[in-house]
Parts: structure tokens; sequence; C-alpha cells
């Protein structure tokens, strides 16, 4: 049941990407096709979970015993580069079909604040491990939902007749608050 | 005069929100209030200026393979120097944005000047560089601030302009942010393309 509330909540009540503000320069920087939308969904679903779970081990192992919390931001953003590296060089050898879908938008994920912010929040919300990792995948399949349904918003919008001043980012702008409107109406579920 | 130039690029023509759209998160994230989107601009310009001058003073002792990850040391760094400070004289201000000022370092904003200028000029223009980009960035999040807390609460810095009730309460949560900002870059756009 608790798995359940989180998983509600993080895909729906509390969008990471349309409540939370997390992520939003993929969010407006890859979603004008569907495909590079669900390329990108992957890639940082995949490294999502991955870093959730290595600064997890970090904060609870290394820096809570050694009584440096101070250092959680430089070394959670050192560990996730760090790791989006590893992630592109074993993906390589081991599986260049899924390195050619996803590769292109590994680079641009250690600057992504979703990544950060949900290893941080995660932290925050005092969950353990398991918690923690089914929080994380709930955050990027809400990540997902946003991103692939703002994609398709953006592909019909492409093909109507906008007012000159509006064309390009600020319409995608006011259709992101449109979507984020939508989304409110999931508010009060849990 | 060229480094007049320099200074005020940030503010309209190389606007980091409004004409580069680099920096969304924190924009739409603390702009709740006016006074929230200053506190969250000057954080940041303070790691800008400050990280601008590192990495402009170490640019020469680094090996071009480890640039990024030593420029994002250098940012965190700083980032984590605001967060204490916040936390210890703006508690108040610190507990608003949240979320948001770990979330400096992930900011493409610094890390982009550091690599695009400071990496690459000397240390007087990366200083001047940083800010005018932090204060152009600063200055979006206030303009922003200012919009949603207005229509949004019918106040202004925290002074009331008009009753709270005729308020659009959807200005200060999350539609009202994208909305907003969506305007406001359609009337930037305006104004860049009469000046051109």
């Amino acid at each position: 049941m608790e798995y359940i509330i989180i998983i509600i909540s993080a895909i729906l009540v509390n969008n990471i990407v349309l409540n939370q503000f997390l992520g939003v320069c993929p969010f407006l920087g890859v979603s004008k096709k569907i495909e590079t939308a669900v390329g990108m969904t992957g890639a940082v679903a995949f490294v999502m979970v991955l870093a959730t779970i290595v600064t997890f081990l970090i904060q609870h192992y290394i820096l809570i015993p050694f009584g440096i919390g101070y250092l959680q931001t430089i070394s959670f953003i050192l560990v996730i580069a760090s790791l989006v590296q590893l992630v592109e060089i074993v993906l390589k050898k081991v599986s260049p079909s899924l390195y050619q879908a996803l590769g292109v938008f590994l680079p641009l994920i250690t600057t992504n604040c979703a990544i950060l912010g949900v290893a941080i929040l995660v932290i925050q919300k005092e969950f353990n491990l398991m918690e923690g990792v089914v929080y994380a995948v709930a955050n990027a399949v809400g990540f997902g939902l946003a991103l692939i349904i703002f994609a398709g918003l953006r592909e019909h919008t492409d093909m109507q007749n906008v007012p000159k001043g509006l064309k390009g980012v600020p319409i995608a702008l006011i259709s992101a608050g449109i979507l984020a409107m939508a989304f409110m109406g999931f508010s009060g579920i849990v | 005069m060229n480094q007049w130039k320099n200074f005020t690029k940030g503010f309209i023509k190389e606007n980091p929100v409004f004409v580069l759209l680099l920096g969304m998160c924190p924009t739409l994230g603390t702009t709740g209030t006016a006074i929230n989107g200053l506190g969250m601009g000057l954080a940041t310009t303070f790691v800008l200026v400050m990280s601008n001058l590192v990495v402009s003073l170490i640019k020469n002792l680094i090996p071009d393979k480890v640039r990024i990850p030593a420029f994002i040391v250098v940012i965190a760094t700083f980032v984590t120097i605001v967060e204490m400070v916040m936390q210890a004289y703006l508690p108040s201000l610190y507990e608003s944005l949240g979320l948001f000022i770990p979330l400096i370092v992930v900011n493409c904003i610094v890390l982009g000047r550091a690599e695009a200028f400071a990496s690459k000029n000397t240390i007087t223009s990366s200083v001047i560089d940083g800010l005018g980009i932090g204060f152009g960035f600063a200055f979006a999040l206030t303009i922003l601030g200012s919009v949603r807390e207005l229509l949004g609460s019918g106040k202004l810095f925290d002074i009331a302009i008009y009753p709270e009730d005729y308020g659009m309460l959807v200005f200060i949560l999350a539609p009202g942010a994208f909305i907003a900002l969506g305007y406001i870059i359609a009337v930037i756009n305006r104004l860049n393309k009469k000046n051109a």
C-alpha cells in the first residue's frame, strides 16, 4: 500500500516536471518529436534509478557515519557525472543497439536537475532503499509521461496556425501550462 | 566600452532565460513571489561570479580531458558555501527556495559560462561576464516573480496593490509559471526584433 501511494503521488499528483519543475530543460529541449522523447525517457529512467541507489548508499554508509553531510552536493554531483560516463562506456561495449538508442542523450543527463533532485529528495523524505528505488522508477515514469504527452502536443501545434508572436517557444510554454493544469486535477487523490 | 558591452549583454540581448532559454528549472520553480525570484537570482549570481573567477585563474593548470569534472567541483564548492551561508543568515528564504539551492550546481548557465567564456578569457572579463549574466538571470527571475505575485495574490514584494480576493491563484501555482513565462518571452522576442 505504501508503495502504491508513492507511485501514484510521484506520477500524477506531484509530477516531477509539471508540478516540481525538475527536468524542465530536457522537457523543452527534446520534445519536438515523439521518438526522441521516448529515447530520452529511457536514458533518464536508467540513470535515475542507478543514481538513486548509489547516492543512497553513499549518504548512509559514508557521509552520515563520518559526519560530513555538508559534502552531499559535491559528492552526489560527482557520482552522477562519473556514473553517466560509466554507463556510456559499458553500454557501448555490452549493448551497441541500446547505446545507439540512448547514446546521444547520455551526456545531457549530467546536467539534468531531475536526477540530482530525485537523489536529494529520497534522502530528504527519509525513504529506505526499496522505497527510494520505487520513488525513482515512479518519477522516471512521470517524467516520461509528461514528456511524451507534451511531444505529441507540440507535433500538433507545429501544424496549426499559431499567432506570429507566439510561434515556437512561447506557445510551447503556454501549452505546457495547460498540461500542468490538467495534472492539477489529480491533486487530492492521495 | 568593450567591458561595458560585455556587462550589459546579459540583460536583454543574451538574457540567459528569455533568449537563451537556459536554467529553466529554477526560473519556473522559485518565482512564486518576486522576493524568492530575486533571492535565487542573487545566489546564482554569486556562484557564477566566483566560479568564473576561479575557472579563469586555473584554466592553464587543468588538463583538457578532465576540465568538465574540474569545473563541476569548483561550482559545487561555491554552491555549498551559498547553501551554508543562507541556512545560517536567511533561514526563511532558504526554507522557501528549498531543493533549488543545491540544484544551482546543475544549472546549465553556470557550467555553460565556465566552459564557453571563463576558460578562454582573462580574469577581469570573466568576472564582468559573470556579473552581467548573473544580473540578467536575477532580472529575469524578478520580472517573472513580480508578474506571478501581482496577478496571483495582488501583491508586489509583499506590498498589497489590490485586494487578494481578486487575484488569480493559478499564477502562483505550477501552470501559471509556464503560461506567464510564455507570454513574457513572446514580448521579449517582439522587443528584440524591433531593435534589430
